[in-house]
């Protein structure tokens, strides 16, 4: 190539640098803008925090789930991890909030272990991981049933629902600070700095991106593959506490949360099929469509039109993603 | 031994073989254990015609939908709208039956124009649009079910007793909707094994870009087969609509249509990834789901730990000949 022809391409792609600010981050403010239009009251921080707070559970979910999206897999399983731990977290409490703290030790442990088991399984029995995670979350989905005899009995203590309920009031500026936001702003900043600042977090976007050429790079794959789904089913250990505390125990907690995580992701401009994805803008994506349902809850839609909306969302954002890659020739 | 000889026998490994043959050393498995079971526990009745006959027969709505299935998977495609479309499909023949007899020419005339409408729907978006058919067809299921329940929220309209012939019909001793099934997975063999549509399937699902180059219209070919899955769906919502009597909008993702068609198609030995497998494998693989819960009715499983069990198998039955493969699957 003659120099010229190399000028001409680094200043083609100066010029790219300048619009390759993640679309995402502009939906949300776009979106929040048009909800603060039809109710002026949402920009006030108790509804904001609010807000945040709904969001947390997804928020969280999502940045687990890009990291198995971007090694190339699908974690279907975490839906019914979510409703697992949450009745599993009613079924170990028994109602005695002194059970708090190895209660949720017990959790992660149960998290950990599934993570594992789906890791393995897709690692070492080279099943794909959209049917083991699949038949992951059918047999977890029975585990719960099976563990609270089909309808779950007891409550979760109030110490239990702390993290997904309780608001810390009095903070001068914002009113009042929900521990789930804090929660979410840990495990975020946690994942972020895995994903994005860590040699591991080269490895996985190497392992999604060519798994052949990173094996033949020397990368343990495996083990990078296994701990991706280990911080999926994680995340979703603490999206179930979260939202065991918001929302209380039911036999389908966490039903379609699995998919909304996945849409997230997308929104965020995950590539499925692995080597691309972010940590802070797949929560973006999370928050964004929360604030969809919250856009259509305030024009008085019903509920089935979300799914319609989040479908046609979901179809529309990934063709827009791949439109700009084939046009941008990236 | 000639060259020429050489050329027209290429000779099959004994990883191929084990590939082809390993649905059916699962469906004998299957077998095997039925039948120890229903002789061992003194129900010889079940192995009897009708027994067996009643076997065949659980399934027929999820074997009409495998079908389908396969098609799309061969392809290298995947479609997990067919559940909702299924719902959709009883709900719009029972509603447009409504109880008279002459509605249901129209009624199946209409039931199949949603199908092809959805088919062609899904098609365009990612042979076009190339957007992930997970993704698409994941947005698609949400169109529908969001569109049929703004409008269906319980069971609605009736079939007419005419029409229940199709799911309680007798010819000789055989159920008509075994028949049916029988003729049409006869139909797609040919397709599949015959056609130049069929070996054009094999050739996407294969290396979708050496197939462009070989001439072959690679998007016709994603668009019509997504169409003959959907259309298909639409079929198995119709016998569905004609065994309960009514349509309901739950009763395709209630009956999990979409990832057990998924399921029996990639333990039937259809690859994912597209380009191997065939119908005669998803035949077995909806034969060996029928036998579980044949077993699981015999022994008087609990329906819990049925669905526990359902998925290990689901996972097993894949890892069974997958953990062969050297393929790094994602």
């Amino acid at each position: 190539m003659s120099n010229e022809a190399v000028a001409k391409v680094e200043a083609s792609s100066r010029r790219r640098r300048l619009p390759s600010i993640n679309p995402i981050y502009l939906v949300l403010v776009l979106l929040i803008a048009a909800i603060a239009i039809k109710n002026p009251a949402f920009l006030e921080p108790l509804q904001f925090m609010n807000f945040l707070k709904r969001a947390a559970p997804l928020a969280i979910l999502s940045a687990g789930q890009v990291f198995v999206l971007v090694a190339g897999g699908f974690d279907l399983s975490v839906g019914a991890l979510i409703t697992l731990t949450v009745i599993g977290a009613s079924m170990l409490q028994s109602n005695d909030p002194n059970a708090t703290w190895w209660v949720i030790c017990l959790l992660f442990v149960l998290g950990a272990l599934v993570g594992l088991i789906n890791g393995l399984v897709v690692v070492l029995l080279r099943v794909p991981s959209l049917i083991a995670t699949l038949g992951m979350m059918i047999t977890l989905t029975g585990v719960a049933l099976l563990w609270s005899g089909g309808a779950p009995k007891g409550y979760l203590t109030d110490s239990f629902r702390f993290f997904g309920r309780f608001n810390i009031s009095g903070i001068p500026g914002i009113g009042i600070l929900p521990v789930a936001l804090i929660v979410l702003v840990v495990v975020v900043a946690f994942l972020w700095w895995l994903m994005h600042s860590t040699n591991y977090g080269r490895l996985l976007l190497a392992v999604g991106d060519n798994p052949r050429a990173s094996q033949l790079a020397g990368v343990p794959i495996g083990r990078v593959r296994v701990l991706a789904f280990v911080v999926s089913a994680l995340s979703g250990t603490v999206a179930g506490i979260l939202l065991g505390g918001f929302s209380g125990v039911s036999p389908d907690a966490g039903n379609g949360y699995e998919l909304q995580a996945i849409t997230a992701a997308v929104l965020g401009g995950a590539q499925l099929l692995g080597g691309r994805g972010s940590v802070p803008a797949t929560v973006a994506g999370a928050v964004t469509l929360t604030a969809i349902f919250t856009l259509l809850n305030f024009l008085g839609l019903p509920n089935p039109v979300r799914s319609a909306v989040q479908g046609l969302i979901l179809i529309g954002a990934v063709a827009l993603a791949m439109y700009r890659r084939k046009h941008a020739g990236r | 031994m000639s060259l020429a000889e050489t050329v027209r026998r290429p000779t099959v490994s004994f990883a191929q073989r084990f590939e082809r043959l390993a649905p059916l050393a699962l469906l004998v498995v299957a077998v095997a254990i039925y039948a120890a079971i229903a002789l061992g526990s003194g129900q010889p009745q079940y192995m009897s015609f009708d027994g067996v006959v009643g076997v065949a027969n659980r399934s027929i709505a999820l074997g009409i939908t495998a079908v389908g299935q396969t098609f799309v998977i061969l392809l290298g495609s995947i479609d997990i709208s067919v559940a909702n479309l299924i719902s959709a499909a009883a709900v719009l023949a029972s509603v447009i039956m409504n109880g008279n007899p002459a509605m249901i020419v129209p009624a199946i005339a209409a039931v199949l124009v949603l199908g092809f409408v959805v088919g062609l729907a899904n098609g365009l978006v990612i042979a076009r649009l190339e957007v992930n058919p997970l993704i698409a067809t994941l947005g698609m299921s949400l169109i529908v079910q969001g569109a049929l329940s703004a409008f269906i929220s319980n069971f609605a309209g009736a079939v007419p007793d005419a029409f229940q012939y199709f799911a309680y019909g007798t010819v000789g001793p055989l159920p008509f909707s075994l028949l049916f099934y029988a003729v049409l997975v006869l139909l797609a063999w040919v397709v599949l094994r015959f056609t130049k549509f069929g070996s054009d399937i094999y050739s996407v699902g294969g290396n979708v870009d050496a197939a462009r180059l070989a001439g072959i219209h690679t998007n016709r070919i994603i668009i019509r087969a997504h169409i003959v899955c959907s259309m298909l769906a639409a079929v198995a919502g119709l016998y569905l609509a004609s065994r309960l009597k009514s349509g309901a909008p739950w009763i395709g993702k209630d009956g999990v249509y979409d990832l057990e068609s998924i399921a029996v198609t990639v333990i039937g030995g259809t690859i994912l990834a597209g380009g191997r497998g065939g119908i005669w494998g998803t035949v077995a693989g909806v034969l060996i789901f029928s036998l579980i819960d044949a077993i699981f009715n015999l022994t008087g499983t609990d329906a819990f730990l049925k669905q526990v069990l359902r998925g290990v198998i689901i996972v097993a039955a894949v890892a069974f000949y997958a953990v062969r493969s050297k393929r790094i699957v994602a």
